[in-house]
This record gives structure tokens, C-alpha cells and sequence, in this order.
């Protein structure tokens, strides 16, 4: 569980953004032990998060900061640095780490150039070595953000990646 | 909104309308179709499993309804999306009724071939449908294949039957009904001694009989007090848990609403791992539906007790399916596990008295509760009653999730409901209880499976896994797996499990790596002992059990990586030297081209002059299923 400490890039939101996280904060205000959804919907609106989102969620509970980051860091889900547009998740679950799915995490590190949990300067990909996903029927299994492609083949990684890739260079 | 809350009268009004309509999903009998007129003939089920689901059962889903509406069928066939039906490998699944044709690994394609020839023409697409005979020739009831023949649903029965999220279905099948007994015509006490007579034993790894817990969390007194539904599901290679929360959610929210009833508890928190979004969206609706109907809130059901459930999602860290560090996780904290006692039963969340029960037992309690206790005592062994569901996966045909009588022979598992070993591979072992398990040698596939024998063997229980290794896969590698994940998991909160796991997992890394000796394995026997003895939680306790049983059982493994520094498997790299067998090759050059760093030479044609330059090799194994011809060895 390392992690950075603080994050690389200004802290930037959109008024949308600041909005949505307002209204998280005051719908959790009489929740009993508020901290983690208050930290689960932060991400969802951010896509991390940032010592200042910390900060403020902090001071709207009464939570010490080192509170707050102790236990954003405590959990494998939060994350302090933004991630790249299509996480690509090697699901590490017993089914597919014996059916192959350690040649597969390795073949991605070499073809997007990075360790798991790294993400590329562009913000395209990030690598995540995930616990398992529960769809073992179809193991070795990846996701690419909400798609999944099960029975996988290392042959079959050059296509799925150029595709995301394509379709990143698309978008702009 | 118009009030919709409904007497017990009017929820018993339902039960017996829809009952009337999902009843030919009950038989497979052609004859009992609907009255005519209105109701629709035929009920397509779709698979809504997450591993149908990913594999595109959406999809099909959507295209039934497309399609329906182009041929105006619209009205006499009723679509429905359900949970798990179990048998992953060849999902998606579609299932139509009344004649229960069970239709595999179906396309989006094939949709209007079903809906054409099936539907409209009555004959179903004989391609698509499982094609199982028995000794006669005939074919085989779907019931009676041999996926489904040895197994005994109980708490997996109306997954894959009924509609998820439609709670009206769930009433068709005798809903709300154990609720409403248990509060109608038993006591607190009697519904307690009813479950201690079940024998029901927690389902999520432990194994404490569920009836004690009961009454430890009953017999605390306290203004308020807590049901906790512990869904946080982390063992890899285990998704028991989540089909039923994904197939029946309406079960667990019952049990949860009898528990608070037995405890004195109005308020529930159903903790569950943020990996599993179907699942969640599926309890929301459930809960949704629930509150809607009267069931949870204020007077529950007219009955004069209240009771809410709350939905936490953990943010994955494996050590919260731990019950105190679950706890301390509501709570909004980092989840490290307490000492006990106190029991959660004494202090549990917000230090009220807390009851915490794993989904797969909540789910077997609403049956208990209509069947009585001496039904579900007299399936399964004299210690272990009822089933157990488990989660196959691995090197076995039929990957998919089996419920089982207590004391089912791990061969009757294997051999005939997953139906063997596929490749012509032969059986290694089988893994159990995840990270906290062990493996269990060929030699012992004759044993029952249930709470007491699987721990004799070194393994356990735990929450269902069950994983199919063969000749192919390396025990210390895979102990090594199981120890990298526990290590990656631990808290960090006591030594033994902190450091002691990290010095364990350096010692199996020597033996992968062929620079352990002899007595590296009397070191790691001992280390194991003293984690096991030393460590605050569940997870340290078990942590080395992985290690331990390969120890003991495939101790020939891991002398063959330390005295000869050999991977009889071929898969611990730094072990293996990669060469062809020049009598072998045919000089087809393909293992060439696939060699990224160029380490293996020679001539188109003259298989005499191929070589792998073992200094260039980088053991990534690209060549070998290159190779037709069996060439390359390691």
C-alpha cells in the first residue's frame, strides 16, 4: 500500500465538480461514520483524491487531516494521483493467476511501458494488477474501465490495447 | 407517491397472483402452461450473472426485446434477467419455459434463430441447447445433467428463477413469509433455540454455529443494537456471495429483518465490496422495493417492529471481511481488527452490541425458519448440516457456482459436477478457503467436504473457493501467490502478521528462485507455526496455511526446487533452462518469429540447426505454444 504523498499536479475543479461535492458533503451531514462514502463520491466526481479535497472534507466532519489521509491510504481503492482515461485492470483472482494471468500482466507492462499501478504521462492508461472480479467462468479475465474481455489470449492483448488507443487519440 | 404500502392480506394476494404466473418455471413439464389469453406463453430467462453479463448477456437481453417487438410477441413472451444459474463456463445462459430448454454460450446472433424457431415455431434450436444423453440416447433433462444432478439448492434456488428485481416474484416463492412466521408465532428464544436446533454454522469462513451468535448478541442489553451483513467478499477465486446477492437480494434482507427481530435490532448495514456494482444496484432496488411494499421501516409489515438496512461499500482491503476491522470500517475508519473479546456480540459497531452474519448464511435462514430446523439438520454430517455453496474455477471444465449436501466427496466436486480436468490434464490439487486455506492432494479427493474434515486436512472451509489446480501448476508458486496477496493485505497492525508473513514470503521466493536449502523448510514450518499462534486476526491466523499444506503435502515439490533446482511444473522461471528437441522440430521457424529477443537460431528446414541461446532467453515462454510439434521443453 505506498503511495505517493502528495499529488504531482495543481489541484484544478469545475464549478459542476465543486457543486456535486457540496451536495455529497450535506447529504452525509447526520450519516453515522460518514468518512468513507464522503471519500467514495469525492473520487467519483474527481477521479482522485487531492490533499485539498481531503482537507475539506476533514474540516466539514471535524475529522483530524491525518485522520482523513490515514485512511484514504489504508484502502487500495483511493487514490492520491489522477488516473489514466482507460484503466486496464489484470484481474490477479486465484482462476486466472492459474490460467496465465502473470504472462498477461507482464506482456501489458511491456506494452504500455509501465508497473502496475503506474499510469503514462499522456493520462491514456493506467496498469492495475486487480483483486478478483468474481467472473472466474471466464478467467483469464481484463477490464478496460467498464469492459471486460474474458478467455483471454496474449495474442489477443496488441488488438484490445490499439483499440483504446485509437480511440484515445479519437477524442483528442 | 401513492401510498403503497401493503397489508399482510394484500402481500398474501400477491404471493398467490404471481405464484400463478412464474409457475411453469417451476416444472419442466410442457403441460402446465399459462391459463391462455393475456398471459404471456413462454418465459425467456437471461442469464444476469456478472460473468454472463460480461460475456454479454445484456446484450442478448435487449436483443430478445428488440426482436419480440418485431415479430409482436411482446405480450406472450415475458422476458426476465435473473441471477446466477451457475454453470459459468458455458454462459451466456438462456433458459425457455415452460419447456426449460437451457440454451448455451449463446450469441447476440442467435437471438432471432430463438425467437424464430423456438418461439414462434415451437422446436427449439437443437445447435444451442445442451446437448447431454443418457445411457438410452435420450436427452437429458437439464436437471438431471451432470452439472446439476448432484447438487442440492437451497439457498441458490431462486437464483437464476426469479426475477431479482421484482419483489413480487420473490413473494410468489413464499417471501416474507419466514419474516412474518417468526414474528407472528414464535418468540425471540424459540426462533434462537429453532436455529441452534438447525445446526447452522457461519458460512464465511469461521464456522461458529449462527443460533450462539444469536443469542450472545440477544442477551446483550443496550438501547440500540446492530444486524450486520458481512458481503465483503474478498477471497480471490470466490463469488458465492455475490450471485446471491446478485440473484436473490430479497433473502438476505429477510434474514437480516428475522435476526433483528431475534436480537432486539432496528437498524442493519449490509457491508459489501464496491467490486461487485451489479450486486449493489440489485440490493438498492431490493431495498427500494422493500420500503416501498412496507416491508422494512417503521411496523414492518403491520408486525410492530422496525427495522432499515443501510448499504456501506468497502474500498478494497481484503482484511475487512475480518468482523471487528468490518465494523471499524462503517464506522469510517482504517479497518484494523480489534482484540476480542469484547465480542462484537458486547461491542460491536458504534460500540453497540452488533450482530455479524456472512450473506450465504442469512440467505439459508427464511428456508429454515418455513421448513423447521429438523429439515435442514437432516441434510449433511453430523457436524456440519445443510449445504455449502461453492465457487468452482480453475482447471475444470465446468467453472461455475455448485451447492452441495455437507459431506459431498471433493471427487463427486470434480469428477462429476465440474466433470473433470479439461486437456487430458491430471489432477494436482484442489484449494480451498482462499488465502486462509490449503491445498488438498489427489490423494485425499475421496474425502467429505464439510467444516471439521477440510481443517483436519490442513485446509478449511473458508467462504466457498474452490480451485482446480493441475500437473501444470507449481505448488510453491502458487503458495507463494497466496502468501503475496495475505502480505499485500495484511494491516500492519500486530508484528507476527506484518513482518512475519513478509519473512515467509522471502523464504518461498529462495525456493522459487533456487537458493533455499533443507533447512529454509524447518525455518518455514516453524515461522508458519509461531504467525499462526501469534497474529491478532483471522488473517494472520491462517495466513500460512497455503504454505503449510504444499509443505506437507507436496514436499517432493518444493526438495526438487531446493536440492535439484528443478520446477517439475515449468513454471518457476529462474529454474528452467528452455531448449528443442531437434528430433522433434520440423525447422518450421515459427518459434522464431515469436521470440522477442531473438535467442533462438537456425535454418528454414533443418530442424539439426535450431538452438535456443539460453543467454538471451528470457524464459517468457512466448515459444512454446508456438510450437506444434512439441518441440520446446523447459
Amino acid at each position: 500500500m505506498n503511495k505517493l504523498k502528495t499529488t504531482q499536479d495543481a489541484f484544478v475543479e469545475t464549478e459542476e465538480q465543486r457543486q456535486a461535492f457540496d451536495k455529497v458533503l450535506d447529504s452525509l451531514k447526520k450519516t453515522p461514520g460518514p468518512l468513507m462514502g464522503a471519500l467514495q463520491q469525492a473520487q467519483d466526481i474527481y477521479g482522485y483524491l487531492p490533499i485539498e479535497v481531503q482537507n475539506r472534507i476533514a474540516e466539514y466532519f471535524g475529522i483530524p487531516l491525518a485522520d482523513v489521509y490515514g485512511v484514504v491510504t489504508f484502502y487500495s481503492q483511493f487514490n492520491l494521483t489522477p488516473k489514466g482515461k482507460y484503466k486496464v485492470g489484470v484481474c490477479m483472482g486465484t482462476a486466472c493467476y492459474v490460467l496465465s494471468a502473470g504472462p498477461i500482466l507482464e506482456r501489458l507492462k511491456t506494452m504500455l511501458g509501465l508497473q502496475a499501478g503506474g499510469t503514462d504521462a499522456e493520462k491514456l492508461f493506467t496498469l492495475e494488477a486487480t483483486r478478483c472480479i468474481g467472473c472466474c467462468g471466464l478467467a483469464p479475465v481484463i477490464t478496460v474501465n467498464e469492459d471486460v474481455y474474458g478467455k483471454l489470449k496474449i495474442d489477443d492483448l496488441d488488438g484490445i490495447i490499439n483499440k483504446y488507443r485509437g480511440m484515445g487519440k479519437d477524442n483528442g | 407517491m401513492a401510498n403503497k404500502i401493503k397489508t399482510l392480506q394484500e402481500l398474501q394476494e400477491i404471493r398467490e397472483r404471481v405464484a400463478k404466473t412464474v409457475v411453469n418455471r417451476k416444472t419442466l413439464s410442457p403441460e402446465d402452461s399459462f391459463g391462455g389469453g393475456e398471459c404471456p406463453k413462454h418465459h425467456v430467462l437471461v442469464c444476469g450473472g456478472t460473468g454472463c453479463v460480461s460475456g454479454g448477456g445484456r446484450v442478448i437481453f435487449d436483443e430478445f426485446k428488440v426482436r419480440l417487438v418485431e415479430h409482436e410477441l411482446e405480450t406472450q413472451v415475458k422476458m426476465v434477467f435473473t441471477g446466477c444459474f451457475g454453470l459459468c463456463a458455458k454462459g451466456p445462459i438462456v433458459v425457455v419455459y415452460p419447456d426449460g430448454t437451457f440454451y448455451q454460450l449463446v450469441e447476440q446472433k442467435d437471438v432471432e434463430e430463438i425467437v424464430r424457431e423456438h418461439l414462434i415455431g415451437g422446436k427449439p434450436v437443437a445447435r444451442l441447447a445442451s446437448k447431454e444423453k443418457d445411457e438410452c440416447g435420450n436427452e437429458k433433462t437439464i436437471a438431471n445433467s451432470a452439472f446439476y444432478k448432484s447438487q442440492h439448492k437451497i439457498v441458490l434456488q431462486k437464483c437464476g428463477l426469479i426475477d431479482p428485481e421484482n419483489i413480487d416474484e420473490y413473494l410468489a416463492y413464499d417471501g416474507y413469509l419466514a419474516y412474518e412466521k417468526a414474528v407472528r408465532n414464535m418468540s425471540q428464544d424459540e426462533l434462537i433455540e429453532n436455529l441452534k436446533a438447525s445446526g447452522l454454522r457461519g458460512r464465511g469462513g469461521g464456522g461458529f454455529t449462527t443460533g450462539m451468535k444469536w443469542q450472545f448478541a440477544k442477551n446483550s442489553v443496550s438501547d440500540q443494537k446492530y444486524v450486520v451483513c458481512n458481503a465483503d467478499e474478498g477471497d480471490p477465486g470466490a463469488f458465492m456471495d455475490r450471485s446471491i446477492l446478485e440473484g436473490d437480494p430479497h433473502a438476505v434482507i429477510e434474514a437480516m429483518m428475522i435476526a433483528g427481530y431475534a436480537i432486539g435490532a432496528t437498524m442493519g448495514y449490509v457491508y459489501v465490496r464496491a467490486e461487485y456494482p451489479i450486486a449493489v444496484d440489485r440490493l438498492k432496488v431490493a431495498l427500494e422495493q422493500a420500503r416501498e411494499y412496507g416491508i422494512l421501516g417503521k411496523n414492518a409489515m403491520g408486525l410492530g417492529f422496525e427495522f432499515d438496512i443501510d448499504i456501506r461499500l468497502g474500498a478494497g482491503a481484503f482484511v475487512c471481511g475480518e468482523e471487528t476491522a468490518l465494523l471499524r470500517s462503517i464506522e469510517g475508519g482504517r479497518g484494523e481488527p480489534k482484540q476480542r473479546p469484547p465480542f462484537p456480540a458486547v461491542k460491536g459497531l458504534f460500540d453497540k452490541p452488533t450482530l455479524i452474519n456472512n450473506v450465504e448464511t442469512l440467505a439459508a435462514i427464511p428456508h429454515i425458519i418455513l421448513k423447521g430446523p429438523m429439515w435442514f439438520s437432516s441434510i449433511g454430517t453430523e457436524k456440519s448440516k445443510g449445504t455449502k455453496v461453492f465457487a468452482l474455477g480453475g482447471k475444470i471444465k465446468n467453472t461455475g457456482l455448485v451447492e452441495i449436501p455437507m459431506g459431498t466427496t471433493l471427487r463427486t466436486v470434480i469428477e462429476e459436477i465440474g466433470e473433470g480436468i479439461p486437456g487430458g490434464k491430471k489432477f494436482k490439487a484442489a484449494q480451498t478457503g482462499g488465502p486462509s486455506g490449503g491445498c488438498i492432494p489427489a490423494s485425499h479427493m475421496d474425502s467429505p467436504i464439510d467444516f471439521d474434515a477440510l481443517i483436519e486436512l490442513g485446509s478449511m472451509m473458508g467462504s466457498g473457493g474452490l480451485i482446480v489446480m493441475d500437473e501444470d501448476n507449481c505448488m510453491v508458486d502458487i503458495a507463494k501467490f497466496y502468501l503475496e496477496f495475505t502480505v499485500e493485505e495484511s494491516c500492519g497492525k500486530c508484528t507476527p502478521c506484518r513482518i512475519g508473513n513478509k519473512r515467509l514470503y522471502e523464504l518461498l521466493e529462495k525456493v522459487s528462485e533456487g537458493t533455499a536449502e533443507v533447512s529454509d523448510l524447518d525455518k518455514m514450518e516453524q515461522l508458519s507455526k509461531y504467525i499462526k499462534e501469534n497474529s491478532l486476526c483471522g488473517l494472520g491466523q491462517t495466513a500460512p496455511n497455503p504454505v503449510l499444506s504444499t509443505l506437507k503435502y507436496f514436499r517432493d515439490e518444493y526438495m526438487s526446487h531446493v536440492v535439484d533446482k528443478k520446477c517439475p511444473a515449468g513454471v518457476c522461471t529462474n529454474l528452467l533452462t528452455y531448449s528443442i528437441l531437434q528430433d522433434k522440430c520440423i525447422g518450421c521457424t515459427l518459434c522464431q518469429r515469436a521470440c522477442p529477443v531473438g535467442a533462438i537460431s537456425g535454418e528454414l528446414k533443418k530442424p539439426e540447426t535450431f538452438v535456443i541461446d539460453v543467454n538471451k532467453c528470457i524464459k517468457c515462454d512466448a515459444c512454446v505454444p508456438k510450437c506444434k510439434f512439441k518441440a520446446i521443453v523447459k
